[in-house]
């Protein structure tokens, strides 16, 4: 059993690979590569999230102010104080994660509707403080953000790299940057999710009761994989704000934290892969409903009522039940 | 110094009512079928466009209310049988985000037809502020008060006293149970969808012409009346009630006192210091869970 969930890992860490270093060949301008960087910087910010709802069962609606403070605090002490951008982002992530601890252990007890109302609650308040502390963050204008740097070498849209013989623009450089970071984060968040400490998640999702009759410390549990997940996205918030080179307090929003969530549930809760679909098709969505204009957000509407009500279980999950059936029959009409 | 206290008072307990309504219409839905419609906001604003808009075409304010709100209750009615009754075997979140999907649907539909800008409303009455101890009382306020009241009252007595409400009640407790005694439960439920609908729009309208209306007022109304409902305790109408006029107040007396900048980060403050007392709100029902 635990050998078939390796090689389902290995497996789904492959495809996840191929995809994305065969990507390329699909991209055709400086445009197409900076939507699939968002996305895969997007994505493996709901693979973390995806930690915290899909396996442990827990809502967050307002996972974008952790994802709004990595990218201000990277914001603010590389442009301002002149910090380089990996002690920025770690550091960064480091105090998210422990602000996510003082948080998160009194709201995680809460239950469905009142923890999503106190997760809501805590982006509101850090959007409205990266909104008026404009002596910092620059306020509702937002903020410039330097290229990143790795080591005194620059990562810039604008610039050009030789990356093993090939010439390379600054946003193709990106993305293979940005694949590599989600490739790193689905690795880290599987081999999390197969470790005990994924097994008493699990079993928090199934019957916190039960889990904590059996001996587990679900308290505890809860509080580490909401850091986990505040940690992941403070991590690819202070990316995306090197990314974009300009941020707002918009990063830290209800429309991010809504969207992030929309994610994970529309790919798949408790699905990697799953969620990372969610990801691109809601990161694509607007761009094609871009030329219906007026429509466009009747549409948007509609599609994800629509998703939600006939796949309550997520888009992957129920593609992969009808390939699955579809598969049996087939094997059944040959025997 | 009173006359301010008063003057934020007066501001707070208005724009409380308000909240208190939009708590009260997800009470209700969340009694009779354990949703939380994210798009109860967008029925306020419903009824405020409608209303601004047919009043411009000429049609008389009485008459043109009495249409918003119908419009805005055929909507909740709507959204129960073709995005809610569907799904009903759904997760919390995955129910959350048909809501939000709804939501959203409705504000695209909401831009189309009435655009982007701010629509203004007259006020029901007179424009001229009554005066009270140096506190300036615009009349529109007491429209909102008794119109709210006469709601709340109203709604007590359909619970008490009518068949149908007794009902919803009884739906709300067990669904089963409430099917075996004959109970149309289906019915039941796009009932509530039709009263919250027309307690949203209600407020929209009454409260429009305070704070004007636009296709997205409905976010952050609806938003600020989840918190009032769950500092209340969700599924409690005396909750909805008391934690609506007691965010509304806090606000205001935050916005006068302290900063109109955090006014908004007091209220989500006041739902996490709530919460982290009484878990489930101010007047939650203590529940037990089975195992």
């Amino acid at each position: 059993m635990l050998n078939r969930f390796m090689q389902m890992r290995l497996r789904d860490l492959v495809i996840l690979a191929v995809i994305l270093f065969a990507l390329p060949l699909f991209l055709n301008n400086p445009f197409h590569y900076d939507l699939a960087t968002q996305m895969a910087i997007i994505a493996a910010t709901v693979v973390g999230l995806n930690l915290l709802v899909g396996f442990a069962g827990q809502i967050s609606l307002g996972h974008a102010g952790f994802f709004g403070l990595g990218a201000y605090f990277t914001g603010i002490m590389t442009s301002t104080y002149g910090w380089s951008s990996v002690p920025a982002l770690v550091v960064g992530a480091i105090l998210v994660g422990i602000v996510a601890w003082i948080v998160g252990r009194p709201i995680l007890r809460l239950k469905g509707h009142y923890l999503s109302m106190a997760t809501l609650a805590v982006g509101f308040i850090i959007a409205i403080i990266l909104n008026n502390e404009r002596a910092l963050t620059g306020g509702p204008d937002g903020m410039p953000v330097p290229a990143f740097t790795v080591f005194g070498w620059e990562l810039s849209p604008f610039g050009s790299y030789n990356l093993l013989g090939m010439e390379l623009n600054g946003s193709e450089a990106w993305y293979l940057f940005a694949a590599v970071v989600l490739l790193v984060a689905v690795w880290l968040a599987q081999n999390l999710i197969d470790s005990p400490i994924g097994r008493a998640l699990r079993s928090v999702h199934g019957s916190e009761v039960a889990a904590r009759v059996v001996g587990v410390d679900t308290a505890r549990y809860k509080s580490l994989v909401f850091v986990v997940s505040a940690i992941y996205a403070s991590a690819m918030g202070s990316l995306y704000a090197h990314f974009q080179g300009f941020i707002t307090p918009a990063v830290a929003g209800f429309d991010f934290s809504i969207l992030f969530i929309t994610m994970v549930v529309l790919g798949g809760m408790g699905s990697t892969m799953g969620v990372i679909l969610g990801a691109v098709v809601l990161k694509l969505l607007p761009q094609v409903l871009a030329d219906f204009q007026e429509l466009e957000t009747v549409m948007f509407g509609a599609i994800l009522m629509l998703t939600m009500i006939f796949m309550p279980k997520g888009l992957l999950p129920t593609i992969q039940t009808a390939v699955g059936k579809r598969m049996k029959k087939k094997a059944g009409g040959q025997a | 110094m009173f006359a301010e206290f008063l003057q934020y008072l007066f501001t707070g307990i208005t724009i409380g009512a308000t909240y208190a309504l939009i708590a009260l219409g997800f009470t209700l839905i969340y009694n009779a079928s354990h949703v939380i419609n994210f798009a109860q906001g967008e029925f306020l604003m419903i009824g405020g466009m409608a209303t601004v808009s047919l009043t411009a075409m000429g049609v008389p304010m009485v008459l043109a209310i009495i249409l918003a709100v119908l419009l805005a209750g055929v909507l909740g009615i709507l959204l129960q049988r073709f995005a809610i009754a569907p799904a009903k075997q759904a997760d919390v979140v995955t129910l959350i985000i048909i809501t939000i999907g709804a939501s959203i649907f409705i504000r695209g539909l909401a831009q189309l037809v009435w655009g982007k800008e701010y629509h203004v409303m007259q006020n029901f009455s007179s424009d001229e502020p009554i005066r009270i101890f140096g506190a300036v009382l615009n009349s529109q306020s007491l429209w909102v008060l008794g119109i709210g009241a006469i709601l709340v009252v109203g709604l007590v007595l359909f619970f008490t006293r009518t068949l149908i409400g007794k009902a919803i009640l009884a739906t709300s407790m067990n669904k089963e149970a409430a099917r075996l005694v004959g109970i149309r439960t289906q019915l039941v439920l796009m009932l509530a969808f039709l009263v919250s609908a027309v307690l949203g729009s209600v407020a929209g309208i009454v409260v429009a012409p305070i704070t004007f209306t636009s296709y997205d007022i409905g976010i952050m109304l609806g938003l600020k009346g989840f918190v009032a409902a769950a500092i209340g305790g969700l599924g409690s109408g005396m909750g909805a009630v008391v934690g609506g006029l007691l965010l509304g107040i806090v606000e205001a007396m935050a916005a006068g006192y302290i900063s109109s900048d955090y006014k908004d980060a007091v209220a989500f403050s006041m739902i996490l210091i709530v919460l982290f007392f009484m878990p489930r709100g101010l007047f939650g029902a203590k529940v037990v869970e089975r195992v």
